[in-house]
């Protein structure tokens, strides 16, 4: 087994004996990376700053060292590190590298980690398939035949790499379902925090209410170990919320008797693959073995979540998107003779954004815009707050955890959904945008693979800040599944 | 304290061609808030800093940054807020209005449109003694000051400077309420006053530091009185806003220029067009900026960034247990406690440290005179040399001496303007300046009564038509006054000279 190959905790322990050092940890990392440039996961390899920072943590390392000391990870291009290329897979932040340091890589570093480098993702955040970043497209390890697959999005380089043991693990971002998807297409674990749990600040912003920053992990272990090294109250986000931070670490008991899980019956959507169904059966009885009391439950707002989803995050993100005008940093179009302001606006957004984003700022500047403010944001406003109070009430009546499938499918052909409706593609969050509306903690768990070979997932949903029962929780679905499939190495 | 009533001004009446018209003026004044630091970055606000230094991650809208909120600037609101007599928001919320500027680098503005953290106040405007406007405010809010764009640099580049974006702003609105150009501008004088009382807003107008947008309309008389019972503003004219004004003599002659040019639109059959304009001091004349049609589409949605801003009744009752004594307060106090005029009081409070030099030279001595020494010998000699009350060479302890002189006999009046003189050029105590000077006034009778007797052996002629005009006594107390040196106490001089002529 190579090095690279480790989980976080395996590697801590090897680590912290003596048997490996995190230099030749990273080592192996940048050789799989190098090798893996098929997968187009890495857009920006940082092998200096990873040396740098492996040799640190050698040198710190034993008590004292922290939680991830030599721990090699790859972070997701959306987070601003300093000095590094920070592009959010976007044109129009070109060569941008930021003189700050997100809170959250900040925080990584000072737990001991090290940078491998940047991952690709959609543009902005926008999309389920990596198939509209700037870099172009990520590509999942896992193959059928010769078909090169969609990792998910928008974190795709993030799930690819850890799946393909690039790297331990990876920080991914969750505005809709762009940590749980990729997790569950390339079968690794993906959480998405409680909104507030984890601090936007240096991230690049799709939709400021939804967006939330969580691990991609080769086991649900390595995501407690990470969430908690993310986690924290920032002063620098209001929405950060000012709790404590518990150990994740140790709320993994693997005893989870006499919990109540809801089965949601609006999550059976029409058409569902008797896969999805055959594998969502199989999560229920496990947990009912480990001694969880399953129950049905309502939520009967669901089928509004997506069309509600796709009002607010395009109207945040039409504001949100508005710095990026050619003035300041980033892309500026060249200029023709007597051209003013304006088309120096129109020429660099449209140079700058692809398609997805030109069209998800476009749907912003509609739903917001004078006369369809009320039809549109202020009603999906209402539906989300409809959302949110059908999980409050099943939270209220004992339930602990909710369990849905990930995804409607496992993952598609890349570019096989270049010539449809967008909003088939939009469909891939439909199990996943209630969890970012209602503000919820969800994540993904690896359960099994479909008749064509390739993973699926199943997603538990917590209570709000109850990440350590969420996480117990997985890690009995985790060890029942006892998924251990690797993808064939092809790359 | 004296309880002051008013009665309402009558509106300004322009006479037209056909009919007398009306105003109607709304105004919203930008008002700076006095802060060391921006609304929702810790980026300094000095004036006048190098271009582009008082810049933060934050005001130049880098990817990832997000917005805090500057506890200070709520505070200074809702002192504020309280200074207007105004109904405070316990939860208050912040909204974006989006549009594209390259001064405004987040491509919104941080606003308070849905939830102001300020609700409905008043203010009473002054407009002579007994006569004053109350004009209502709707609200105040919070919101982010844009930068500077500077298109005068270069032939073909424009520059930009942020050292302004991010700063907070007060945005002070009010009803309909003000009814001319002389009560707009009273208006702005007023608010700038309390808000000066108050700290909050430096109040300077050339550095734009306060700002108006002014709102006016034209009516026939009896329309407004219409709106004044239901509220509806279909009784009034179309308005027009003229904006970012920051002179007071622009105001009103912004207002004037646009009240005659909706009536002379009316007046020929017209309708005026609800249109943003700006007032050209040059050319005396607004000027359409953009129409209604062409008016932005702002956008405005909840900043996801910001949390609702929720502050305790608590920390509310400590800002206001902190309140300073306000204008009106002083006034009064002032009318009643030194017994002042009207006008004079107003003219004593209407900067605060003013009226504190005042209340120092006036406290335990004559009100009245104090009030006559401050206004016409300090106040007169400032304004000669262009200077403000802080730069007064005269402090207010040496004028208080100065008039403790007076209230002694020590010195004459016009001994004590000489004084105040000395004091003003070379500075000193005035007891001991006058000693030195040799500036005493001779109160010894016996010393007066020989010179009265020498003056009136010294002139016969004049002693008999005094004493059939008594009238002219007073040229032997000037004779007298003369030849003591201008020493002798005019008072006592004046009793003998009458008692040796037997008058």
């Amino acid at each position: 087994m190579n090095a690279n190959e480790l989980t976080i905790a395996d590697a801590r322990d090897a680590l912290a004996k003596g048997e490996l050092s995190a230099v030749d940890l990273t080592m192996a990392c940048l050789t799989a990376i190098d090798a893996g440039t098929p997968l187009n996961a890495f857009v920006h390899a940082t092998p200096e700053i990873a040396l740098d920072q492996a040799r640190a943590a050698d040198a710190r390392r034993g008590a004292g060292a922290g939680a991830l000391n030599g721990i090699p990870l790859g972070i997701k291009d959306l987070f601003c590190t300093r000095g590094v290329a920070s592009q959010a897979a976007s044109n129009i932040l070109k060569g941008f590298k930021p003189e700050y340091e997100s809170t959250v890589t900040s925080k990584l570093f000072e737990a001991g980690a090290v940078m491998l480098g940047k991952l690709n993702m959609d543009e902005f955040a926008m999309g389920s398939s990596n198939e509209t970043s700037c870099y172009g497209d990520a590509v999942n390890p896992w193959k059928v035949d010769d078909r090169r697959l969609t990792p998910g999005g928008s974190s795709g380089g993030s799930a690819a790499a850890v799946a393909a043991d690039l790297c331990l693990a990876a920080t991914g971002t969750d505005t809709g379902g762009s940590i749980r998807q990729p997790a569950a297409f390339t079968g690794i674990v993906g959480i998405k925090p409680t909104y507030g749990r984890v601090s936007r600040w240096g991230i690049v912003a799709f939709a400021s209410s939804l967006d939330q920053a969580g691990p991609m992990t080769k086991s649900v272990r390595d995501a407690a170990i990470l969430l908690g090294a993310m986690a924290g109250h920032d002063p620098k986000d209001s929405t950060s919320a000012d709790i404590p931070v518990p150990d994740f670490e140790a709320a993994l008991t693997g005893d989870i008797r006499g919990r109540k899980i809801g089965i949601p019956r609006e999550y059976r959507m029409e058409g569902m693959p008797a896969e999805i169904e055959a594998l969502w059966a199989r999560g229920r009885e496990m947990l009912a073995d480990a001694g969880a009391e399953i129950v049905d439950i309502s939520l009967p707002h669901t089928k509004y979540a997506l069309p509600a989803y796709y009002v607010i995050a395009p109207a945040e993100a039409s504001s949100n998107l508005a710095r990026y005008d050619g003035v300041r940093y980033g892309h500026r179009a060249r200029l023709g003779q007597g051209d003013g302001i304006v088309d120096m606006y129109e020429k660099t957004r449209a140079e700058g954004f692809g398609k997805e984003v030109q069209r998800r700022v476009m749907i912003g500047t509609y739903v917001l815009s004078a006369g369809f403010y009320d039809a549109y944001y202020n009603r999906a406003r209402k539906v989300r707050a409809l959302i949110k109070r059908d999980f409050d009430e099943a939270f209220a009546a004992g339930v602990d955890a909710i369990l849905t499938p990930a995804t409607p499918s496992s993952a598609f052909g890349l570019g096989e959904m270049a010539d449809a409706d967008p909003v088939a593609m939009y469909l891939n969050d439909v199990f996943t945008v209630t969890v970012n509306l209602a503000g919820l903690p969800g994540i993904s768990v690896p359960v099994g693979l479909d008749a064509k070979g390739l993973p699926l997932g199943l997603q538990l949903i917590g209570r709000p800040w109850d990440e350590a029962g969420l996480l117990n929780h997985a890690h009995v679905l985790e060890r029942a599944a006892g998924f251990v499939e690797k993808p064939r190495k092809w790359w | 304290m004296l309880d002051l009533t008013y009665e309402a001004p009558k509106p300004k009446v322009i006479a037209g061609a056909k009919h007398d018209w009306e105003l109607v003026i709304g105004m919203e004044i930008h008002a700076q808030v006095s802060s060391n630091a921006k609304l929702f970055s810790g980026a300094s606000t000095t004036f006048g800093a190098e271009p582009n230094s008082n810049v933060s991650f934050v005001d130049c809208a880098m990817p990832g940054m997000l917005p805090v909120i500057n506890e200070f600037c709520v505070a200074q609101a809702v002192r504020t807020g309280l200074g207007l007599k105004a109904q405070i928001n316990l939860v208050s919320a912040f909204d974006r209005k989006n549009y594209f500027y390259p001064d405004l680098p987040q491509g919104y503005q941080i606003s308070q449109l849905y939830h102001p953290i300020v609700g409905e106040g008043e203010v009473l405007v002054e407009l002579a003694p007994g006569i004053a406007r109350l004009v209502r405010i709707e609200r105040i809010h919070l919101e982010q000051d844009a930068g500077k764009s500077i298109h005068d640099m270069d032939p073909n580049l424009s520059f930009v400077d942020f050292n302004r974006t991010g700063v907070a702003l007060m945005e002070i609105v009010s009803r309909p309420d003000i009814r001319g150009p002389e009560e707009a501008a009273a208006y702005v004088a007023k608010l700038r006053q309390i808000l000066r009382y108050l700290g909050t807003c430096d109040g300077n107008m050339q550095n734009g530091n306060l700002r108006a947008d002014v709102n006016v309309s034209v009516c026939r008389p009896g329309q407004y009185e219409k709106y004044q019972e239901t509220q509806d503003f279909s009784h009034l004219g179309t308005r027009c806003e003229i904006k970012n004004m920051n002179s007071m003599r622009f105001i009103q002659q912004a207002i004037d220029y646009e009240a005659r040019r909706q009536i002379a639109i009316l007046e020929d059959g017209g309708k005026v067009v609800q249109e943003t304009r700006l007032y050209d001091p040059d050319k005396g004349e607004t000027r359409s900026m953009r129409s209604k049609e062409e008016a932005h589409d702002y956008r405005y949605f909840p900043d996801p960034d910001l949390l609702p801003l929720e502050i305790e009744q608590g920390w509310v009752d400590e800002i206001a247990a902190s309140m300073p004594e306000l204008p009106d307060a002083k006034k009064a106090r002032f009318m009643a406690d030194y017994g002042v005029t009207d006008y004079d009081a107003n003219v004593l409070t209407a900067e605060l440290d003013a009226a504190a030099y005042f209340e120092e030279v006036a406290r335990g001595r004559d009100g009245k005179q104090a009030a006559n020494w401050v206004i016409n010998e300090l106040f007169g000699r400032l304004n000669k040399q262009g200077l403000t009350i802080a730069d007064t060479p005269v402090k207010a302890g040496q004028l208080g001496g100065v008039l403790d002189l007076i209230a002694s006999g020590e010195i004459s009046g016009k001994m004590a303007k000489d004084l105040f003189e000395i004091l003003w050029t070379e500075g000193g105590d005035p007891a001991e300046v006058a000693a030195a000077r040799g500036m005493k006034q001779v109160t010894d009778t016996g010393a007066i009564e020989t010179a009265v007797d020498e003056i009136i052996a010294a002139n016969p002629a004049q002693v008999e038509k005094a004493k059939a005009n008594p009238k002219l006594a007073g040229w032997f107390v000037g004779q007298v006054i003369k030849a003591t040196g201008g020493k002798a106490n005019p008072a006592a001089v004046n009793q003998i000279v009458a008692q040796k002529l037997g008058l």
